[in-house]
């Protein structure tokens, strides 16, 4: 207990490799994510969990100043080592950092490398552009250590190649080769191994464990795979309708989630969890449309639980932003070193 | 049987629908395209003179209050010349875009359709055509059936085939990879169904943007056709022969050749510009907002 | 114990492809992307077909559902080799089997209502009675009466696989194939429509042959399992034994691959007791995990 609270604090007290305060995205007048605080230590992996709807790629985007042309950001977005707000920054300034603060590993390995350019030499462009390698043979060589890096069999040869020329799983090491290229601080994967096979799905994921543990970085792993973030990350977000609403080290909000929502989200995902007649336990209803969240608690049309105080706005009930949950009606009554509400 | 599954359904406009911006090509094209259209309509119920009545007493008048555009050498109002030549315009415009939508559509759905060697046999006679220069093929219809409006139209109707046939056999190819047409054969859907309720519907959109931009092509096709004297024989107005015939006077009364030429302009931009807009418009990767 | 008619019996299925030339003198590579696959899946049995991508299961189930040829081999359903027979003959075939497909967005054709979507089978083998039966349908799916008059674009993905569902039980088959039909949906979405597709398989006493890569989902749905690769099937059995059991070594290789919750939080507790020392209770203890 209070180890965990220890760490808790010094969390949020110290300056954080990532620190997220009060994010918000829209497009017109219309919500998608609202108030998200994060903080992402050196070192740390983090997971971020969520389905369709949920607002988490897009708080990927907007940390990386990717959003499309009629969504916005407010809020703030600082990065360690960048002396500028991120939020609101413009295309220049954004382009420095990206690629060399803060890496992104996108789900569709082919659609991220650019199918006329050799792999060697889009490893090494990442190099070149942000000037951590003084020439282009020293890029060039550096390219072919990183292919090395990331396992790719006969990286000279490989980096000779085109991206159609590989499989989906080398694909997609030689994006990660590309995000690491440069020793980011932070690095953001999204879905990286969705569009893998399960055998390739193993290895990609140690390899980027690897990547960023050799570079100490910070990870922000998003994505929907409840078995893969607890393999890969020691802290969970988890995110319904656009908010953060519970968080927590990986092994204790799954095995003790106090929001509803994370709560059906597990039971649903345990496939060998099934009642007499061999269903499985879901959640009713299904997500609404962005802007038809409910107000108040955005889960509460779905929720078993849900009573007339769920109208209102559930405060986050926890020591930080790491650690807690948002919920009038939470699951369990087990002290976490958090007080119940 | 009931299953505790029931599903609330989305609100009938679905998923939160981004507001579009208008589309300046779409705008500025249709308005083009409407003038053109308004004038033709104009002309059917008025035009201030007729414009076929050759006045020698009023040769090469210029611009007045009681002609607005003055008249041509022969006497003839221009601004009615105008006005009248506007329906010869879309006249050869939709019948040539209806003859070459009307077999390059069923073409180029026929040659996705068909297993691959076919269609490739199929695209390789389309070229042959597309070699074929749409001016050198009036030339030949016009040397057998007579210079006509109706040659013109049919000579450029055919020299567009080709275009519509590849794109369209493209769009198609796409629509029968879909898991869509996958499963209509797998409920027991004919080809011949299937290329009419699936593969024409999603195409639909294609072949509206090459039909706009293929109007275009015919307006000033028409133009080069009456010009050179093989299109729309006189008195009918024409925008092409109006410039034909203001050659000889060209530096001594330009705007013989400036209106009918502006009028050409006018038409061929708007008409590109609301394919332009449309394509845009009606991509369907743009259509799905969730 | 009498023998049952087995459903469908598929005995040494082969399909070959020839890719495109790349040069003048060769041709091109043959591709083999079913091996001579044989298996038989009984009457009211939910078979499972396991596979990653590449090793044929696609093209396995096209050849099933009588949409492609095979090289050589026969399958044989409900007595009737429909290997070699022309598309006219297969009409019996297109009542028997429907298919259900992986992507929402792809497979339901997006410029048709969702009334028409589902009664196109219908109108193909020239079934009547359609506006009652559509309404039916949606019921049993879990849909509303006023879906019928909506677009695909505007529902959800796993609404869409509903109306995907309700396409193919429209010309009540016997068996209902389906192609990684949750792969494409969230958790807790993928729940909701599993449990439809079984309550269904169970209720119409459908023969359910399910294919999919996640090894999870087909352990959940069927009775037995065959796993694929490479176009050939290297294990069968009940589902229970082959995961539990595995006896190929690529069989083992998939199943130590899927990354189980379980096994994960198990060592991420025994990687905090390391972190936070003995004697501190570590902040989250998990108790044993069945797995």
């Amino acid at each position: 207990m209070s180890a965990g609270t220890d760490l808790a604090t010094r969390r949020d007290a110290g300056p954080g490799v990532l620190t997220v305060r009060g994010l918000s995205v829209a497009v017109g007048n219309i919500a998608l994510v609202k108030d998200v605080d994060l903080t992402i230590g050196p070192g740390e992996r983090v997971g971020l969990i969520g389905e369709s709807g949920s607002g988490k790629s897009l708080t990927a985007l907007a940390i990386m100043g990717l959003l499309p042309e009629d969504v916005s950001a407010t809020g703030s977005v600082r990065l360690a080592g960048v002396d500028h707000e991120l939020i609101g920054a413009n295309e220049r300034a954004l382009s420095r950092v990206r690629g060399r603060r803060v890496a992104m590993v996108f789900q569709e390995p082919m659609t991220a490398l650019n199918p006329t350019m050799r792999v060697g030499a889009q490893v090494a462009e990442a190099m070149l552009i942000h000037h951590t390698a003084p020439d282009h043979r020293h890029a060039r060589a550096a390219a072919v250590a990183l292919l090395d890096q990331v396992g790719l069999p006969d990286p000279a040869l490989a980096a000779r190649a085109f991206p159609h020329q590989l499989s989906g799983g080398q694909r997609q090491r030689v994006v990660v080769a590309v995000a690491l290229a440069n020793d980011p601080a932070l690095l953001i994967c999204d879905e990286p191994t969705t569009a893998l096979d399960v055998t390739v799905q193993a290895h990609v994921l140690d390899l980027i464990v690897a990547g960023v543990t050799a570079r100490n970085s910070a990870m922000l792993f998003i994505t929907h795979d409840l078995a893969v973030v607890a393999t890969v990350c020691r802290r969970v977000l988890v995110m319904y309708g656009g908010r953060v609403v519970e968080a927590g080290p990986v092994g204790d909000v799954f095995a003790r989630p106090r929001h509803r929502y994370t709560q059906g989200l597990i039971g649903a995902a345990d496939l060998d969890a099934v009642d007499v007649s061999g269903r499985l336990a879901t959640i009713a209803g299904s997500v609404p449309a962005a802007g038809a969240f409910p107000a108040g608690c955005v889960f509460r049309n779905r929720c078993a639980h849900a009573s007339w105080l769920c109208t209102t706005s559930p405060a986050w009930v926890g020591p930080d932003s790491a650690e807690g949950f948002a919920c009038h009606h939470p699951a369990g009554v087990q002290d976490r070193g958090v007080r119940d509400v | 049987m009931s299953h505790a599954h029931a599903d609330a359904l989305p609100p009938p406009t679905g998923g939160a629908r981004v507001a579009r911006r208008p589309n300046p090509s779409l705008v500025v094209g249709g308005a083009a395209v409407a003038c053109v259209f308004v004038m033709a309509l104009v002309s059917f119920v008025w035009t201030p003179y007729d414009p076929t009545l050759v006045d020698a007493s009023r040769r090469l008048l210029g611009l007045s209050a009681r002609h607005w555009l003055g008249t041509d050498k022969f006497g003839r109002d221009v601004f009615s010349q105008i006005l009248m030549g506007s329906r010869t315009t879309l006249f050869v415009g939709f019948v040539a875009v209806g003859v070459a939508a009307g077999i390059g559509v069923p073409l180029g759905i026929l040659a996705a359709m068909t297993p691959r060697r076919l269609g490739e046999l199929l695209m390789r006679g389309n070229d042959l055509l597309l070699a074929f220069p749409a001016l050198l093929l009036a030339i030949m219809f016009s040397a057998v059936y007579g210079a006509s409006t109706l040659t013109a139209m049919i000579a450029i109707g055919v020299a567009t085939v080709p275009s519509f046939a590849r794109v369209i056999r493209s769009g198609a190819l796409q629509v029968m990879g879909t898991q869509y047409v996958l499963a209509a054969r797998s409920a027991g859907r004919r080809p011949f169904a299937i290329g009419v309720h699936h593969v024409l519907p999603n195409v639909s959109s294609l072949i509206t943007v090459q039909a706009s931009v293929s109007f275009a092509i015919a307006v000033l096709a028409e133009a080069a056709l009456s010009y050179l004297g093989l299109g729309t024989a006189p008195p009918t107005p024409s925008w092409g022969r109006m410039l034909q015939e203001s050659q000889e006077l060209l530096f001594i009364t330009p705007r013989l050749a400036i209106f009918p030429g502006l009028a050409i302009a006018v038409a061929v931009l708007g008409f590109n510009l609301l394919g332009d807009g449309l394509r845009d418009r009606l991509d369907p990767r743009l259509e799905d907002h969730r | 114990m009498f023998e049952h008619r087995a459903a469908i019996r598929v005995r040494d299925l082969t399909r070959d492809y020839r890719r495109s030339r790349t040069s003048l003198l060769h041709p091109g590579a043959t591709v083999h992307a079913v091996r001579g696959v044989s298996f038989d899946v009984q009457a009211g049995e939910r078979f499972g077909i396991v596979g990653e991508s590449g090793s044929g299961k696609s093209t396995l189930l096209r050849l099933l559902a009588g949409l492609d040829r095979p090289t050589s081999g026969s399958v044989v359903i409900d007595g009737t080799d429909i290997s070699r027979l022309p598309e006219r003959r297969l009409r019996f075939l297109r009542e028997r089997l429907q298919l259900v497909f992986q992507d929402p967005m792809s497979s339901l054709d997006p410029r048709m209502r969702v009334r028409d979507i589902i009664a196109e089978p219908l109108v193909a083998q020239g079934i009547g009675g359609r506006q009652g039966r559509v309404g039916e349908l949606l019921a049993a799916v879990g849909l509303q009466p006023e879906a019928a008059n909506r677009f695909p674009h505007q529902f959800s993905g796993g609404q869409r696989q509903r109306i995907s569902i309700a396409r193919a039980l429209a010309p009540r088959p016997r068996i209902l194939v389906a192609d990684e039909p949750v792969s494409a949906l969230d958790v807790s979405v993928r729940a909701q429509v599993l449990n439809l597709i079984t309550d269904l398989v169970q209720d119409l006493s459908l023969t359910l042959v399910f294919v999919s890569h996640d090894l999870s989902v087909v352990r959940h749905v069927c009775d037995r399992v065959a796993v694929m690769h490479e176009g050939r099937i290297v294990e069968t059995g009940p589902t229970r034994e082959v995961y539990d059991h595995p006896q190929h070594p690529y069989t083992r290789e998939l199943v130590s691959a899927v990354p189980s919750l379980g096994r994960a939080l198990a060592a991420a507790s025994a990687a905090d007791a390391r972190v936070t020392g003995a004697g501190t209770a570590p902040a989250g203890t998990i108790e044993g995990e069945p797995r």
